[in-house]
């Protein structure tokens, strides 16, 4: 995938199918030690070791034994050709954290792409899931999360068109300045 | 429209309006799995969302869906409205979802062209 937020999209679409209600996603952009770390912790059922083992095994998985696809290989994959590591923690019946690092200067680490689209249709085509996101660049924070959009919101869905439209604003403007601004 | 105090303001007008629908309306679901994902399924939603943004669509619900097993098909896209059949449209470009909503989401007239399946509710 060209852009890691895809991997991103793939990975929280992963913690849905695990049945996760909870789906934290933090994004740490370091400068100082050269690192760029997702990381991406759900409450789904979890995995025990053995699975654990295969899902990032490109070559030993069966789509009837397995529901996670090719999704981890690839991004682990990506991200040990920039220097980095995918890690994966799970314990069954409480959840998973996967952790991918990239060394963020590397010449072939993908561009974290688009963050604004991955976030909204995350927040927009998952209403009942608890999503957190926190991004952070060289000490510059911004975070989001769905209760706290719901709490405001009341009844009106994520999915009003003006709601949309505030979202868009609200998500392009914050990440930008993380960056330095628009 | 960009803080969290205009999304406050945003929400004390729409209840004003009382003209919100939460039930019944179509369902438009698209195809997340890594398969849609890596044939454009998030440029897939981008589009569907502006539209409903730019076309003011109030009863249109967004899901996501993961790999149903017709890979070769995705990007996948589903429109579900209420009491019809769920219709499944495959190779779906961006490109394509002003048509889809405009035909089929508002005026109830299948694209058959680009239909690769169909689910009795």
């Amino acid at each position: 995938m060209r852009e890691l937020s895809l991997h991103i999209l793939d990975l929280v679409q992963n913690s849905i199918e695990a049945n996760a209600t909870t789906v934290k996603l933090e994004v740490i952009e370091d400068r100082s030690d050269d690192r760029l770390i997702i990381r991406v912790t759900d409450n789904g059922r979890g995995m025990d070791e053995k699975i654990r083992q295969l899902v990032i095994d490109p070559f030993i998985t069966t789509r009837t034994t397995r529901r996670i696809g090719l999704g981890l290989p690839l991004m682990e994959m990506s991200s040990k050709r920039c220097d980095g590591y995918l890690h994966i923690d799970s314990v069954p019946g409480q959840g998973t954290t996967v952790e991918a690092m990239y060394r963020h200067s590397h010449l072939d680490r993908p561009p974290l792409g688009n963050m604004v689209e991955t976030i909204k249709t995350i927040l927009v085509a998952n209403s009942e899931l608890h999503f957190t996101y926190h991004h952070s660049v060289n000490g510059r924070t911004f975070s989001i999360s769905s209760l706290e959009l719901h709490d405001i919101l009341g009844d009106v869905p994520l999915s009003h068109p003006d709601v949309l439209g505030w979202l868009h604003d609200y998500l392009t403007v914050n990440i930008a300045n993380l960056y330095g601004g628009v | 429209m960009k803080t969290v105090e205009d999304l406050k303001r945003l929400r004390e007008q729409l209840q004003g309006q009382n003209r919100l629908r939460h039930e019944g309306g179509t369902e438009i679901i698209v195809g997340m799995g890594t398969c849609g994902i890596a044939a454009g399924a998030r440029q897939v939603m981008t589009a569907v969302l502006d539209e409903i943004a730019s076309r003011k669509l109030e009863d249109v619900k967004v899901r996501q869906t993961g790999c149903i097993g017709m890979c070769e098909r995705e990007v996948l896209l589903d429109v579900a409205r209420p009491g019809e059949q769920r219709i499944t449209y495959g190779r779906v470009t961006p490109a394509d979802v002003p048509k889809i909503i405009e035909e089929h989401v508002i005026n109830g007239r299948i694209v058959e062209a680009m239909v690769v399946g169909r689910v009795d509710i």
